[in-house]
């Protein structure tokens, strides 16, 4: 056993008060959870304590909460460990070792709160669940057995099924603190649940709904918050690249330029081996290798419209090297280096695999089963 | 192309009472009333919506909060054409010690095939073979591989995708997402009418009114400790139709699962033992060689924990009380496609890496095979009231549940609830429940909110000795001495409980208040169990008296009824329905 402080930011919403602070000392093993601190909590002092759980085994997705500032599961964060981020994080922040603090724990973020840790998910997650559409669509009547589909693209989608609907990668999305429209990475990872399922009728359909709404796939930003904060490896941000890259497959009109924005990064390496960068946005904005430019207007004002963004790029001297947007004056790869780039694009094309923990697992135990594979045959 | 939209308690559904005294009062009312929305649920509201009825669903949590996510490993059904249902009906009723009813489980069996091809059909991503078709697993008491199986979240990905279609049907089905439910409401004709609730978010009480009422609540193994069952699971569908003389069945009937985690009582799905997975002692044996030598460790539940509880008795297990399950002989591979949840639960909550190393585990509380008794439609002993889940007895589990049983269950009389539980509601006028109901709830309620702090026991500690002493007197081994022991702390308790305090007494989610009630819930569950543990004088299934080590057909091939009189449960007797397999001497 060992003692632990857990300071809780609780609400209490007939008190007529804000919010406050409040500090608890809880005796528990190190690897028991966050979610268990709390529970000692309510059973012996304080059973005014809310907090929604119920399996304690991160499968019921109650216990959202932002421990240390990181939004997850309170059952799945064991305190020993929540214990070395929060002193980790002291120490950081004051250059010192200070001994050990208390282990912050907050509600989650991005939802309002209804009282102590307990948030409001309907108004915000399940809202933006049913926001897209969330029911299989098939076509016509069902086969007399069941359908018949590739074994792979049911564990592809087996991983948004494993989505337990917790709320931590709302909690901890960037894009929805600046856009709370923003559809976000629960919902749109459901999406994918019913894009990458061919049974469903009308991916394209879906498709073009997410592409189209200002608050779609493209108002995320790509910043990792919700692959870190998701307790079930769902990897939701990756989710939302397949949809995405699906909506770019189906010529869907990307209103960022995400899609060329990103493909121009792709074609320009594979031609020159390292980014020509007088060539990145007209080939974001106007795709199309230069002197065959055909911009539309919609690409000639985005173009003009990033004028003052790299002006500032120069002025404040991120952009250092003003001979880079001159086309032409980039230097080529020595020798049959750049064969060596387009090398690795074919074997990237040649081995088009998707990245799925139900296919394949953690990288480093992939590279184990490869190995072991290798040595059985 | 658009999901739904606006507030689903706006869409409440009333009908003006003239009951009470306040006669203009409003009350939501349904058709069909459904508590519980996990698997059992959520099945039943959409089959009673298929009828045209009007259909409400009330939860103590978000649906998707529910026990059913925890069900890993798949669910069975005899589909395969080498398969057979009576093959799938023998070994549940073989597995069930023949106290299963078998019409009941030739009614599952039969379904089966066809309530999965529905499942698959409204979405859920089944695991395929190589040729796209369904595939099967291996699962403990069965003799072909008929489990069907989303990775190791069965459950999970079932229970998500029924309430995908909750959400689709959201004018049919209005949805009561965390109110709490207190008492079942009666009518003159001792006819069921209604439910009162808590509304959890702000403390309001409500009367609800409707032609049928289902229980599908869960179990109630949140009785025991530790248990692999959630915090939510503490028996309150049972306690509910108890209180208003619906008759219980089986109580004494609580599943042990041999693989959970020491301690915290976290469940590790049988798939891993169908995927091939050992069971070891310490000294590296592989000990159900001498419990069940053909099928080893995939016979019963209730063969191989008492195995495992013998080996750890006999001093042949490790320090901590444990066995070894051996994971590291499954290809790591298929670890990774259907055992992935497992790979997590090791690594998160024992530190243990289940590719490389065996885990430490042990039989821990996990199932309810009794339950308010029910015929093959879900009904009760009670017009009105009907039951379906791990709440109900219909019995098909019998003695003992087959893995992968339960969801299937769940969905069978889930089903067929639902849709009976509108046949009924087509039929009838209804009547409407009295109010009378709803003060004396609210005045329950004030009665615990009047305790003041310090005057007598923490409900929270009354909870750790209940489930402590069911663990120790009322689990794999039960002997009339210790069964006594464990009566007379229950009654202790429950009067403890009269006086028991709580710290929160305000109306916005106060989850302090909805645990004393819990407490009483639990409390009639472990009374009703501990009665029908010592009323059993032999050995069946889940109950293993050391004072009665053997099974006695002459004497007990009966199922053990309780009713609530004055002065406690009263004990009679039903016969088990035995269609076309008398019971044999059952070995693995």
């Amino acid at each position: 056993m060992a003692d632990y402080t857990i300071k809780v930011r609780r609400f209490q919403p007939e008190s007529g008060e804000g919010p406050y602070w409040e500090q608890f000392d809880v005796d528990l093993e190190p690897s028991l959870s966050v979610l268990d601190a709390l529970l000692q909590t309510k059973d012996r002092e304080d059973g005014s304590l809310a907090v929604r759980c119920s399996c304690r085994a991160a499968i019921c997705g109650s216990c959202g909460m932002k421990i240390n500032g990181q939004s997850g599961l309170g059952c799945k964060t064991q305190i020993g460990e929540a214990q070395e981020l929060a002193d980790k994080k002291a120490s950081a922040a004051t250059g010192a070792s200070n001994g050990s603090v208390p282990i912050v724990i907050e509600p989650m973020g991005n939802m309002p709160v209804i009282k102590d840790l307990v948030t409001d998910m309907e108004s915000t997650h399940w809202t933006k669940i049913r926001r897209v559409t969330p029911w299989l669509l098939p076509h016509g009547e069902a086969p007399e057995r069941e359908y018949v589909v590739e074994p792979e693209s049911m564990l592809d989608i087996t991983q948004s099924m494993a989505c337990i609907q917790c709320g931590a990668c709302v909690s901890s999305c960037l894009s929805m603190e600046a856009d709370p429209d923003f559809i976000g990475p629960a919902a749109l990872a459901k999406a994918y649940r019913f894009v990458g399922d061919p049974r469903d009728a009308e991916t394209v359909e879906r498709l073009h709904d997410l592409a189209e709404d200002p608050h779609g796939i493209y108002d995320c930003t790509h910043c990792f918050s919700c692959i870190d904060a998701c307790p079930k490896d769902v990897a939701p941000m990756d989710q939302i690249m397949r949809l995405r890259r699906k909506a770019g497959e189906e010529g869907i009109e990307d209103p960022n330029s995400g899609h060329d924005h990103e493909m121009a990064f792709v074609k320009i390496i594979e031609k020159k081996g390292t980014l020509d960068e007088s060539l990145l946005l007209q080939e974001s904005f106007a795709p199309g290798v230069k002197g065959k430019l055909k911009p539309s207007k919609r690409a000639i004002r985005e173009m003009l419209g990033s004028i003052p963004t790299a002006i500032r790029g120069i002025r404040t001297g991120k952009m250092r090297s003003l001979p880079k947007l001159i086309p032409g004056v980039h230097h080529k790869l020595p020798d049959g280096a750049q064969d060596e780039v387009q090398a690795i694009y074919r074997h990237a094309e040649e081995h088009n695999e998707e990245f799925n923990l139900y296919i394949k697992g953690d990288e480093g135990e992939l590279a184990e089963i490869e190995a072991e594979e290798a040595a059985n045959d | 192309m658009v999901g739904e939209r606006g507030d689903p308690a706006s869409r409440i559904p009333t009908a003006k009472s003239d009951f009470g005294s306040i006669a203009s009062a409003l009350v939501p009312t349904h058709d069909v009333l459904v508590i519980g929305a996990g698997l059992a649920g959520q099945r039943a509201a959409l089959a009673a919506a298929e009828e045209g009825v009007s259909v409400g669903i009330i939860s103590k949590v978000h649906p998707v909060r529910s026990h059913s996510n925890a069900a890993q490993g798949g669910i069975n059904a005899a589909l395969n054409p080498g398969d057979s249902w009576e093959s799938h009906a023998f070994d549940t009723i073989k597995g069930s010690d023949y106290l299963g009813d078998q019409d009941a489980i030739e009614i599952m069996t039969r379904e089966a095939p066809e309530e999965i091809l529905h499942l698959e059909h409204l979405g859920v991503t089944f695991h395929r073979n190589e040729e796209g078709k369904l595939g099967t697993r291996a699962f403990g008491g069965a003799s072909a591989a008929r489990t069907y199986y989303v990775a190791d979240i069965t459950g999970q990905a079932i229970m998500h995708v029924l309430y995908e279609q909750l959400m689709k049907y959201s004018e049919q089905i209005a949805r009561y997402e965390e109110w709490f439910c207190t008492a079942l409401a009666m009518d003159e004709n001792n006819e069921c009418c209604g439910v009162v609730t808590r509304n959890v978010a702000d403390g309001s009480m409500e009367l609800f009114q409707a032609k049928s009422v289902i229980l599908a609540c869960g179990g109630n193994g949140q009785v025991w400790k530790p248990t692999t069952n959630a915090l939510i699971c503490t028996g309150d569908g049972i306690a509910m139709a108890y209180r208003v003389g619906a008759k219980l069945m089986d109580m004494e009937m609580i599943q042990y699962h041999p693989t959970t985690l020491a301690g915290k009582g976290f469940l590790i799905t049988e798939g891993a033992r169908g995927e091939g997975a050992h069971l070891l002692n310490a000294k590296g044996e592989r000990f159900m060689e001498r419990y069940a030598p053909n099928k080893m460790e995939l016979a019963s539940r209730d063969v191989v924990s008492r195995a495992e509880q013998t080996e750890i008795d006999e001093g042949r297990g490790f320090p901590d009380g444990t066995v070894a399950l051996d994971i590291t002989v499954v290809p790591k591979k298929r670890v990774h496609e259907a055992l992935r949840e497992i790979v997590l639960v090791g690594r998160d909550f024992a530190g243990v890496d289940i590719t490389r190393e065996p885990i430490h585990i042990k039989p821990g509380n996990h199932y309810t095979m009794g339950g308010v008794k029910t015929d093959v439609d879900g009904r009760t002993d009670i017009p009105g009231l009907y039951s379906a889940g791990e709440t109900a007895c219909v019995s098909v589990h019998g003695g003992n549940r087959l893995g992968a049983n339960s969801l299937l269950d769940t969905l069978i009389f889930g089903r067929r609830s639902g849709a009976d539980a509108a046949a009924r509601a087509k039929r009838i006028a209804g009547s409407r429940p009295s109010r009378k109901v709803l003060e004396d709830e609210e005045a329950m309620i004030a009665d615990v909110n009047s305790r003041a702090k310090g005057s007598g026991r923490r409900v929270s500690e009354i909870k750790l000795e209940l489930g402590q002493t069911m663990d120790a007197k009322v689990a794999v081994f039960r002997d009339e001495a210790g069964i006594k022991e464990a009566i007379e702390i229950v009654a202790r308790l429950k009067e403890e409980a009269k006086t028991a305090y709580i710290d929160d007494h305000g109306s916005v989610f106060n989850q302090d208040l909805l645990g004393a009630i819990e407490l009483g819930y639990m409390l009639d569950n472990a009374e009703c169990t501990c009665l029908a543990a010592l009323e059993r004088k032999e050995s069946r299934g889940a109950q293993y008296r050391t004072d009665f080590p053997e099974r006695n057909d002459d004497e007990w091939l009966k199922h053990i009824d309780l009713e609530k009189t004055d002065d406690g449960p009263e004990i009679s007797y039903s016969e088990v329905t035995i269609t076309q397999w008398e019971p044999e001497a059952r070995t693995y």
